[in-house]
């Protein structure tokens, strides 16, 4: 080696050397900023479901108030022949009031009577014709109940009305808040598990407000989707994998079904207004029509997951079939199908948890009417979750907040379910070729 | 009800044909050991009887309910009375809903006029008339088909081949539902588009600089006009559709290269879900994240610095959207990262790069294409996205570009143009619809492009 190549080898040496520093702390740089995305990322879902959750559980408890309740037979049933009709339309609210009264005799004046009879939600009147109705006994004797109380109440106990904010600026004044803390001394108040949350349908009032009408709503629109889309998305994968030819049109429904999967789902709603309601005359708001558009919404992902599921069985399978003598729909019917059948399931439940999430287009179909039935049928007006969280969120009272992260959480308990029976499904039968 | 029941019988007569074709196959050839001397398996027999019941009947009585309500019309307008046979078509259309409800008892027939009354019962009885002619003329065709199919029955006849051609067909059409559905949006879409366009030129649209549409009860009243130019929703949709883009492109994209080229496998694979988490959450929780929690934050963050935000600012929608896309950028982008051929790596590794310059100048121009492809995928996702905006965004349609304040897009005018019962003519509720067919176009036209590329790319290492 010349001396000349020597020293040019040091040099270029030298200066791979020298900049080496600079580059290693080029790459730390780089690798940090890769580390600092992902743990953003995963900041952004642990304080998505932290900022959730800890709004949401408290919708889950209420606040109740225990009061005697005396079952006075001269308000309920004056005549004592205990008449269902008579014990149906007794004024209930009148031994409700009654019995806030016995606590603070004092009250007198009207407007803080008022005030007082406010404390509780307007469904206790429900909770002792009930008691009433259940056993006309009762009547005459006297019975120790747990009440709702009113939303304000609630989220004052809950600790989300601030007691040091000036009088005219909270939604409880002093005096009620006065009520409020001899009850609370007395024991007579607790906060407990609701399960009016669950079991009961919409309502004006946060403190009755449920979400079954929604749940219900939910699973008529996703029945019809499923029952539609599953199908239907299951033979167009078929016929498109494992029948057509390549021609112009398989080639136009191929780029179709591409392009719709990406097309906006509020389009779809525009479709569905269009046509299904305009054009066809269905019903508004109905979860049969929700279904037909979640319907056309969902069938491209099918379509495709399908497909992906029946080109995962291997060629020989059929050529197998095809061997044994069986015809092309034989060997597709009785052997590709059922194996490339949970793959399709896998698609079909993320389909499904795709549109029990989706809003936008059941907005336009008319939705978002308010309902507080739990729908029975398919074309009763019905609302959906997703769409109910809409509802509660664009509510102005304080305590709708909590409702909707308690409807989120419920919402998201649906579609975790959906997602771990997919997972389960593809780990416990997805083969391997 | 009449026609569950007449379904229903339908449904019998085909099982009943089933069995009854199967039993003849099996019989014509000597009983179950023959069965080897038939073309088909002795089902297909039964299968093709079946269909023969069962395809031509549900086919009739399917066309006779959609085509009898307009026979029966003709014949209840053309008995009433002279006067008012000619009303204009509205009134026409007022009258027969008026008998339309009578006749299905949400009206009472007491309350109506009489010549509604009088038309009522006409319709009543010609709509029982053609219920009973629809359900025999049904019946009848599938039990002729059927006893059609099991006389044609013989050991040569290829059963099979008949009923798989129905199989393949039915598939066929499953598959133009596709096709259709394209077809039922762009008609329905630009249909009304059309009709709006009528009222609104097409420039004052796409140029006007002021939205506000409302229309005035009456024409005299102040404002009655209505301005429906769009441009402040298409600015308003691109500033949030860009601050989306701005927080996930350079997240999902670094967090994309750090899983797939510095994570080890088990990490990747606890990793990597936990982020897609965030793409199976419904938009409707991030509307509410964004209005409720990011809004007001940044709000006070806004007082902290001095500056003014607005409670429904572009800025706290646009940060949500983005948080919302960031598993779609990465997951795309970490697709066309792993699909550089390790080769190109090894190259440069072996030229002495260190791992972040191979990555910069080697694997990410090789997968720029595909990148790009991702990105405008989820420029196309931003745009079209509804709930988010609709809970967060606001609804002033101002012209602006500051992201504190509040803007207003497209999807969030389509959904507030539609909420409610508005009358369905008005230019108020069709230019929801040309705004519907905006959108449609730009997503469209967004994922052409971004296909193409995609697909491009996957081909060039394939």
């Amino acid at each position: 080696m010349s001396e000349a190549t020597q020293a040019r080898a040091r040099t270029s040496q030298q200066k791979v050397a020298a900049g080496l520093k600079r580059r290693y702390r080029a790459e730390l740089r780089f690798r940090s900023y890769g580390i600092a995305a992902v743990a953003l990322g995963l900041l952004f879902v642990a304080f998505l479901f932290f900022s959730i959750i800890s709004k949401g559980y408290t919708a889950f408890e209420q606040t109740f108030v225990r009061l005697e309740v005396s079952y006075a037979a001269d308000k309920i049933d004056p005549d004592g022949k205990r008449a269902p009709a008579d014990l149906e339309g007794a004024n209930y609210e009148a031994l409700v009031r009654q019995a806030l009264r016995e606590r603070f005799p004092e009250v007198t004046e009207r407007g803080d009577l008022r005030k007082l009879y406010g404390l509780l939600s307007g469904s206790a009147e429900t909770v002792v014709r009930a008691r009433v109705l259940a056993d006309p006994n009762r009547i005459g004797s006297r019975e120790t109940l747990w009440l709702m109380a009113d939303d304000h109440v609630d989220m004052l106990v809950k600790g989300h009305i601030d007691r040091n904010v000036p009088e005219d600026e909270r939604s409880i004044d002093d005096r009620e808040l006065g009520w409020i803390d001899r009850l609370t001394a007395e024991h007579r108040v607790e906060v407990r598990f609701n399960p009016k949350f669950l079991t009961g349908g919409d309502s004006r009032e946060p403190e009755q407000a449920g979400v079954r009408g929604a749940v219900m709503g939910s699973l008529f629109t996703l029945l019809v989707t499923l029952f539609l889309s599953f199908p239907i998305g299951v033979a167009a994968a078929v016929y498109l994998e494992e029948f057509a030819k390549r021609n112009r049109l398989t080639d136009i429904i191929e780029v179709n079904i591409n392009n719709l999967a990406a097309v906006p789902s509020i389009v779809f709603g525009l479709l569905g207004l269009a046509m299904f309601i305009q054009f066809f005359g269905l019903p508004r708001s109905a979860p049969l029509v929700g279904g037909l558009v979640l319907t056309l919404m969902t069938l491209p992902t099918i379509i495709i997951t399908s497909r992906a599921a029946l080109k995962a069985v291997p060629p020989s399978i059929r050529e197998a079939a095809f061997g044994m003598g069986a015809s092309p729909v034989q060997a597709v019917l009785h052997h590709v199908l059922p194996l490339a059948m949970p793959g399709m399931l896998t698609g079909a439940i993320i389909g499904m948890a795709r549109a029990l999430g989706e809003s936008a287009p059941l907005l336009m179909i008319g939705m978002v009417a308010f309902i507080a039935d739990v729908p029975k049928t398919l074309s009763d007006p019905a609302t959906v979750l997703p769409v109910q969280v809409y509802l509660w969120a664009s509510s102005p009272e304080r305590a709708f907040v909590e409702r909707t992260s308690g409807a989120i959480m419920v919402l998201l308990a649906f579609l975790l379910v959906m997602n771990a029976a997919a997972v389960f499904l593809r780990s416990r039968f997805e083969r391997r070729w | 009800m009449h026609t569950s029941v007449i379904v229903v019988a339908i449904l019998v007569l085909t099982a009943l044909g089933y069995r009854l074709g199967r039993r003849r196959s099996v019989a014509l050839v000597g009983g179950p050991r023959g069965t080897r001397n038939l073309h088909s398996l002795p089902s297909y027999y039964g299968f093709l009887t079946a269909l023969w019941c069962a395809l031509p009947a549900l086919g009739v009585l399917g066309a006779w309910h959609l085509l009898d309500e307009r026979v029966i019309v003709g014949a209840v307008l053309a008995e009433l009375p002279p006067d008012m046979q000619h009303l204009p078509a509205d009134q026409q259309g007022l009258l027969l809903n008026d008998v339309r409800n009578v006749v299905s008892g949400s009206l009472p027939a007491a309350e109506a006029r009489p010549e509604v009354q009088s038309a009522a019962r006409e319709w009543r009885r010609l709509q029982s008339l053609s219920n009973a002619a629809g359900a025999s003329l049904a019946l009848c065709l599938g039990l002729a088909g059927g006893a059609l199919a099991w006389r044609r029955i013989s050991p040569e006849l290829r059963a099979r081949n008949g009923v798989e051609r129905v199989v393949e067909i039915a598939l066929a059409l499953c598959s133009m539902i596709a096709i259709l559905t394209t077809i039922g949006i762009i008609l329905s879409v630009l249909y009304e588009a059309l009709n709006f366009f009528r009222v609104v030129p097409l420039t004052d649209f796409i140029f006007g600089t002021t939205w506000s549409p409302q229309m005035a009860m009456r024409a005299d009243q102040v404002g009655s006009s209505g301005a429906f130019g769009a441009v402040p929703l298409f600015t308003g949709t691109l500033l949030i559709s860009l601050i989306a883009m701005a927080i996930a492109v350079p997240i999902g994209l670094f967090s994309a290269i750090c899983l797939a080229e510095y994570a080890d496998r088990r990490l990747r694979a606890v990793i990597k879900p936990l982020l897609e988490v965030l793409a199976g959450i419904p938009t409707v929780v991030y509307g509410f994240f964004a209005a409720l929690t990011v809004g007001p934050l940044l709000r006070s963050a806004g007082q902290f610095a001095g500056l003014e935000v607005a409670s429904e600012s572009a800025l706290s929608a646009g940060f949500v959207m983005g948080i919302m896309i960031i598993p779609f950028v990465s997951s795309l982008a970490d697709d066309m990262i792993t699909a550089v051929p390790q080769s190109l790596r090894d190259g440069a590794y072996a030229l002495g790069a260190t791992r972040s310059e191979t990555i910069r100048r080697v694997v990410l121009p090789a997968a720029l294409p595909g990148i790009v492809g991702g990105v405008l995928l989820a420029v196309s996702r931003a745009i079209g996205e509804t709930m988010i905006v609709v809970m967060a965004a606001g609804l002033a349609a101002k012209l602006t570009f500051n992201p504190l304040e509040a803007v207003t897009t497209v999807t969030v005018q389509i959904v507030t143009l539609l909420i409610g019962d508005n009358e369905f003519n008005s230019p108020k509720t069709l230019s929801a619809f040309a705004l519907g067919l905006v959108l449609f176009v730009a997503t469209l036209l967004l994922n052409i492009i971004a296909l193409k590329i995609v697909r491009k790319y996957r081909e060039q290492y394939e």
